[in-house]
């Protein structure tokens, strides 16, 4: 009794060493910086550091709350994420489904892997080729030229700039998006398309019935997980794909944080934003997971 | 199943495939085009004349990059960057899932420090904060600041506790009766068994590390400290032809050189188009094991 007590206790204190650097990490690098947001309610001074700046309340919320640019990136923001939920679920299903109806194993593989490319490929890289593509003097204008087109220069435009960036996140991201949806198409049942086409149960019916009924529970799933990411637009994409031009439709909360506060070294005042933006996020993501886990038995763990 | 295929069965198969093929030609695209800019002369790239095929094909540009140190540089603080953090990331997520994915009962603390780690994955500090207390750990321009700079990666902790769940009780406790602790478990019986969980967050740190630039922009004091996507950031953001005139585009290309830039990114491309294809199989299996779970 007392030995497999000791063996019980030894082994707690093995688990606890496993656990250590891992918490270590998470202590200095995530949890210390959390401290920072004190930031956000004093007028802080480089010079001074945190501990002698001057508090000043919410001095800071009430200025962001004046000024223009602030309720121009939220709507930027929340925008953009609204376009990019959507259709980051609609056109992975779609092609799930699309491809599901592909009965040769080497041509569907081989999709499978071209269209999984560009999410390994980062947004500097990308942005800058989509750039050229949609530049000026770039294929794309060249073909549209031949139709008699004027040259349009795409990402300058602030009318284009939002569509475009929901546009080229889709496109980057819908296959591997695609993943879970058709790990989800393997598992229902042969029998059950078996049965429907005895039944007579054409192809568009046998996909209403029984291929959309079956990977359900995964879509709600993952509609509900995004809903919590509804204040990230995307930093790495729109940093590296906009310009002045497009400031009043394209800029979102996190690039203006960083001009604002590391290019113009307003730190208290980006400091507030963010930390806006942090809390509103967190209870949007701790909404949408415990939903996810009322309606959905969907258990983080 | 045997079924009779009607001329209208074929028309939609063959719509079918015509779809999927341009899809997947739309994914190549944007690599096709920086490569043919690169193989291309000066001359033509600079002139727009490049599309997807390259004009005047010529390899100038790669032998081009054979004298450019700064490149090199940039090159290798990113092998640096991803070799360190493949060192620091696989062991310290496999030690601490280990642990984390037993029950209650078997390790009480078990709940509350994975809340915390969720906790932290939803909430931060913001950048501002985050870039000066990396400052004043003097991680600044440092390889090791690089590697560990984006805090603990929950997400991958997570897929590997749910991972871990997932394999039978039943291995560990007969190790457990021959009187086996849980380092022995973990290295002996636990890790051999995990290799596609351990594929999926190696891959997914590697990719991470490589194709991060932010960070790498923020925290590097110097252009001899940037890892190669800032760097290459920095080659595009003199190069935006989008944003100019052609009179403007010409003054810059005689600064600068377009097929170099094009090489230089297909280049940044390659080690991970070359790893991803053979990781497949395993990220498949890892996010719809650990990720989705029901």
């Amino acid at each position: 009794m007392k030995k497999s007590r000791n063996r019980t206790k030894s082994r707690t204190v093995s688990y606890w060493i496993m656990v250590l650097p891992a918490l270590v990490w998470m202590v200095a690098i995530n949890i210390v910086p959390m401290f920072g947001i004190v930031m956000a309610f004093q007028d802080f001074n480089p010079g001074k550091g945190i501990f002698g700046s001057e508090f000043v309340g919410l001095e800071n919320f009430e200025y962001m709350m004046q000024m223009k640019d602030v309720s121009q990136i939220f709507t930027n923001t929340i925008v953009i994420a609204v376009g990019k939920l959507i259709l980051n679920v609609l056109v992975p299903v779609c092609f799930a489904l699309l491809l599901n109806e592909i009965k040769n194993v080497v041509f569907k593989r081989c999709v499978q892997t071209v269209v999984y490319l560009p999410h390994f490929i980062s947004w500097v890289v990308m942005g800058g080729i989509l750039l050229d593509v949609f530049g000026l003097y770039g294929p794309i204008n060249g073909i549209l030229s031949n139709f008699g087109f004027e040259p349009i220069a795409f990402f300058r435009s602030s009318k284009l700039f939002r569509q475009l960036v929901i546009g080229t996140d889709v496109w980057k991201e819908f296959g591997f998006n695609a993943v879970v949806y058709l790990a989800a198409l393997t598992g229902i049942s042969p029998e059950l398309y078996e049965a429907a086409s005895i039944d007579g149960a054409g192809r568009w019916k046998r996909m209403w019935h029984i291929t959309l009924p079956g990977i359900k529970p995964v879509i709600v799933l993952m509609t509900i997980l995004a809903l919590g990411n509804i204040l990230n637009a995307g930093f790495d994409q729109i940093y590296n794909l906009y310009n002045q031009a497009v400031y009043s439709t394209g800029d979102i909360i996190d690039t203006w944080v960083y001009r604002v506060g590391l290019n113009d070294m307003q730190f208290s005042l980006a400091t507030a934003v963010g930390l806006l933006k942090s809390v509103v996020g967190f209870l949007m993501i701790s909404g949408s997971y415990l939903i996810a886990y009322k309606k959905a038995n969907y258990r983080i763990f | 199943m045997v079924e009779k295929k009607t001329i209208g069965q074929k028309v939609v198969n063959g719509f079918i495939v015509l779809i999927l093929l341009i899809l997947a030609l739309s994914c190549l695209l944007p690599l096709l085009y920086n490569l043919a800019v690169s193989l291309s002369s000066k001359a033509a790239a600079e002139a727009g004349l490049v599309s997807f095929w390259p004009v005047d094909f010529t390899l100038a540009a790669y032998k081009e990059i054979m004298g450019d140190k700064s490149f090199f540089v940039s090159f290798w603080v990113s092998v640096k960057r991803v070799g360190l953090s493949l060192l620091i990331t696989l062991p310290v997520l496999t030690m601490a899932a280990y642990p984390l994915a037993k029950t209650k009962e078997e390790f009480r603390p078990r709940n509350v420090i994975l809340w915390l780690f969720v906790f932290c994955m939803m909430f931060s500090g913001g950048t501002i904060p985050w870039y000066m207390v990396m400052k004043q750990y003097h991680l600044l321009n440092s390889v090791f600041g690089l590697a560990i700079c984006g805090g603990i990666p929950v997400f991958n902790l997570i897929l590997t506790v749910n991972f871990f769940q997932g394999i039978p009780k039943e291995m560990e406790e007969a190790a457990m009766v021959d009187g086996a602790g849980p380092w022995h478990i973990l290295l002996r019986i636990i890790v051999p068994l995990s290799k596609p969980v351990l594929a999926t967050i190696a891959l997914f740190t590697i990719v991470g590390h490589w194709n991060e630039f932010f960070q790498g922009l923020v925290l590097s004091t110097g252009q001899e400290h940037y890892p190669l996507q800032t760097y290459i950031k920095q080659l595009i953001f003199q190069l935006d032809t989008s944003q100019m005139t052609a009179e403007q585009i010409k003054q810059a290309s005689m600064m600068s050189n377009t097929t170099l830039n094009a090489a230089k990114i297909f280049i940044s491309m390659v080690p991970v188009l070359c790893i991803y294809p053979f990781l497949q199989k395993y990220f498949v299996a890892g996010i719809t094991l650990g990720g989705v779970k029901e």
